[in-house]
């Protein structure tokens, strides 16, 4: 059985505003089973947010192979990426990045639209009563609170039947009580629909509740290489 | 959501910035939807009524604009009077035999035809008198023939109809021969009606009133020309009052013609008949009351003694060639002149109408201009808050082009909103004027006339709008994700 991701000698580099190229991303090999549910730690700067960017397809790495659903990315042309990004993966963001233009309802159905195009209101609406929103529908995010908002967008990233969802420090900014309501909210809603998670953070106590945690700097060649001090 | 939902939320997610950008289109697409309509109105009022359903104006010598503003308009000050013998030059020898049998005058002229009658052939001549006023409105004397025989409208081929009553006769039992008709403003303004009795007033709209009355026997359908705003009386009548309005006999009687009009036989005048001043004596009453019209008190003018203002010409419409030849022929004469209305009327629309149609076009069309930049900066200042919105849509899904495709939308929907809003304050602000559009140029508009360049406007501000959008347009489409997306 093909994993749902697969990467394979992942090179990424920036160029750096003082000139020169900074490589931060080395990371030889990393795979995840499809509906399996993984934490990514590592240190701040370490490349973990490249390393999703990557994975979307919103970045191209230097080099190697990155393979989801058995799909080489690095194949597909910028169109190409969009289009499987938005059948494929969700992505929840550390600062949930709901649009202010629209209401939650519609912030919800823009993942689909945007995603793999469908129309299903009703769905749109269930993924608002499992994040226990249903009465906030025709709220607009700044209407909401903070953990709210990331509620939000967690029903906005799976709108389109994602198969790997990308969650990039979904806890971060919301308080204690909310972090784990919202930690259980994505692995559940995960679990339901039989979709590949992939979250980073840095919280040690939320990375305890998952099965497989992957340290980041260990893996990453780059990472040992330059100097942090 | 489709797209335009999309691009209509963030319309109204920055509603202060896009009410504003879309009012200043609004107001630019208004301007010159009024600027067009303005010009529609004047070039109606002058070309509709160039379709005067005749082909050439003859005149007195002079400004061929003015004879033709005097005779086809009623407006401009009143010029000088041609001899009624320039009439009978259009008129066969058969013809002018009858009249000099009737009015009296010189027995030569009905020796032979008059040298423009050849080529009338099935049109037509139609004498006019003016110079009085009734009211403000101007009084024109003719014959029965100006009903019978001219036609208006688009395609010059509808007589004239009467709200009420018929056209003027030369002589009825009841008005002899005063009786008049009047346009349909001259009825609605002036308050009058069939049976009501007017006194014309010489010289101009305040100068004292004729004692001869006319009798208003027909009120014409409006006709969007400048006869709405005329009084037709029976030339006739016309001659008989004239005199009044210019006593020549206490003064001047050295001309035994003009002061001894009792003669009803024909006169042997002299066979010159250039007397250039306004000797139109007359048969009035002497007692100088108003009285009731009877038949048997008058003494018609003889030929003499009568003049007319100006003469409407149809020449054979079966032979285009006869307009230009009877033209050249009267203008190379040393006492008329001849004038086509079309061209006098394209002459003046080129020399006045044009140039300043133009000139509001170009500052409407900056205008216009302006509000596109409006509309760029307007979207291009929001990019900065945008960059996140695009990268996060994009993350989401969607692509490059969707992302520039709603900003683009988004300029269209201000383009649209902007340009039917615009058009609809231009053509509400035209209706409210309506009337006194109609009033000062006899052209009737409403909410719902519409010039047939505004069908340019929509294309031509969606247009500016594309153009308008184009530079956030390339901004949405190169913005990163990456980089917009981190916190
Ligand atoms: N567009 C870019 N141009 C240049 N350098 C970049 C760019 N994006 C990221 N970097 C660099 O790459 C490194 C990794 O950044 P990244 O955002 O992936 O870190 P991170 O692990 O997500 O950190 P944090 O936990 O603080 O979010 C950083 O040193 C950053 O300066
Ligand atoms: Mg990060």
């Amino acid at each position: 059985m093909t994993p749902m991701l697969q990467i394979t000698d992942l090179v990424k580099s920036f160029p750096q505003p003082e000139g020169g190229i900074l490589t931060v991303l080395d990371v030889p090999k990393l795979e995840i089973e499809a509906g399996e549910q993984v934490a990514l730690i590592g240190q701040s700067g370490g490349g973990k947010t490249t390393l999703l960017h990557l994975i979307a397809g919103l970045l191209v790495p230097d080099r190697g192979s990155i393979r989801i659903n058995g799909t080489e990315l690095t194949r597909l042309s910028e169109q190409g990426r969009d289009r499987f990004r938005a059948g494929a993966i969700g992505y929840v963001f550390q600062t949930f990045n709901l649009l202010p233009a629209f209401t939650a309802i519609e912030n919800v159905r823009l993942g689909m639209t945007f995603g793999n195009g469908m129309q299903e209101p009703e769905r749109a609406s269930e993924l608002l009563l499992r994040v226990g929103l249903a009465d906030r529908e025709r709220y607009r995010p700044s209407q909401l609170s903070v953990g709210q908002q990331q509620r939000v967008a967690i029903a906005r990233a799976m709108a389109g039947k994602p198969k790997l969802l990308l969650a990039d420090e979904p806890t971060a900014n919301v308080d204690p009580g909310s972090a784990e309501t919202v930690l259980n909210l994505i692995r559940h809603t995960c679990r339901e629909e039989h979709v590949a998670l992939l979250m980073v953070t840095h919280d040690m106590h939320v990375a305890s509740k998952f099965d497989r945690v992957e340290e980041l700097d260990e893996m990453n060649r780059a990472f040992t290489s330059i100097d942090h001090s | 959501m489709s797209l335009i939902q999309i691009a209509w939320r963030n319309f109204c997610h920055r509603s202060l910035s896009s009410i504003l950008t879309t009012l200043s289109l609004a107001l630019g697409v208004g301007l010159v939807v009024l600027v067009l309509s303005i010009y529609g109105v004047i070039s109606e009022a002058f070309t509709r009524n160039a379709s005067v359903g005749y082909n050439l104006v003859v005149g007195p010598k002079g400004s061929p604009l003015q004879l033709t503003l005097n005779s086809v308009f009623y407006l401009s000050q009143p010029i000088e009077n041609l001899p009624y013998t320039e009439y009978m030059e259009f008129m066969t020898q058969d013809q002018r035999k009858a009249v000099v049998d009737r009015f009296g005058g010189d027995p030569s002229l009905a020796e032979r035809g008059g040298r423009y009658a050849p080529y009338l052939g099935d049109g037509f001549v139609i004498p006019l008198a003016l110079g009085d006023y009734f009211g403000e409105f101007r009084v024109v004397g003719t014959t029965p023939d100006f009903f019978e025989k001219l036609r208006h409208g688009p395609n010059v081929d509808q007589p004239f109809t009467f709200s009420a009553g018929r056209a003027l006769e030369e002589f009825s039992p009841e008005h002899s021969y005063f009786e008049a008709v009047v346009g349909s403003r001259v009825a609605n303004q002036m308050n009058v009606g069939i049976g009501d009795k007017f006194y014309p007033t010489h010289g101009d709209p305040s100068g004292h009133g004729h004692e001869l009355g006319f009798t208003i026997v027909g009120v014409m359908d409006p006709t969007g020309t400048p006869n709405d705003r005329a009084a037709f009386v029976n030339l006739e009548g016309f001659y008989l009052m004239d005199g009044h309005a210019k006593p020549i006999e206490s003064e001047e009687s050295d001309e035994p013609e003009s002061d001894e009009p009792e003669s009803d036989e024909p006169e042997s005048d002299e066979p010159e008949s250039d007397d250039s001043d306004d000797d139109a004596g007359a048969n009035v009453e002497e007692d100088g009351e108003k009285r009731e019209a009877r038949p048997e008190e008058y003494r018609l003018l003889s030929i003499l003694q009568r003049e007319v203002t100006a003469l409407l010409v149809q020449t054979d419409p079966n032979n285009l060639f006869f307009g230009p030849a009877v033209q050249n022929a009267i203008n190379e004469g040393i006492r008329s002149q001849a004038a086509a209305p079309v061209g006098e009327i394209t002459k003046l629309m080129d020399l006045i109408v044009g140039p300043l149609r133009n000139a509001l076009l170009v500052i409407t069309l900056i205008t216009c201009f302006v509000a596109a930049v409006g509309i760029l900066v307007a979207i291009y200042n929001s990019m900065n808050d945008r960059r996140r919105d695009i990268a996060v849509m994009r993350a989401l899904g969607a692509r490059r082009s969707t992302v520039t495709a709603i900003i683009v939308l988004e300029s269209m929907l201000v383009a649209i909103i902007g340009a039917v809003l615009g058009w609809i304050l231009a053509h509400a602000a035209i209706a409210a004027c309506s009337s006194r559009i109609e009033d000062q140029t006899g052209v009737q508009v409403g909410f719902f006339s519409t010039s047939s360049n505004e069908i340019w406007i929509l294309p031509l501000v969606l247009a500016l709008a594309l153009i308008a959008a184009l530079l956030p347009a390339w901004s949405a489409y190169r913005t990163d994700v990456g980089s917009n997306l981190s916190a």
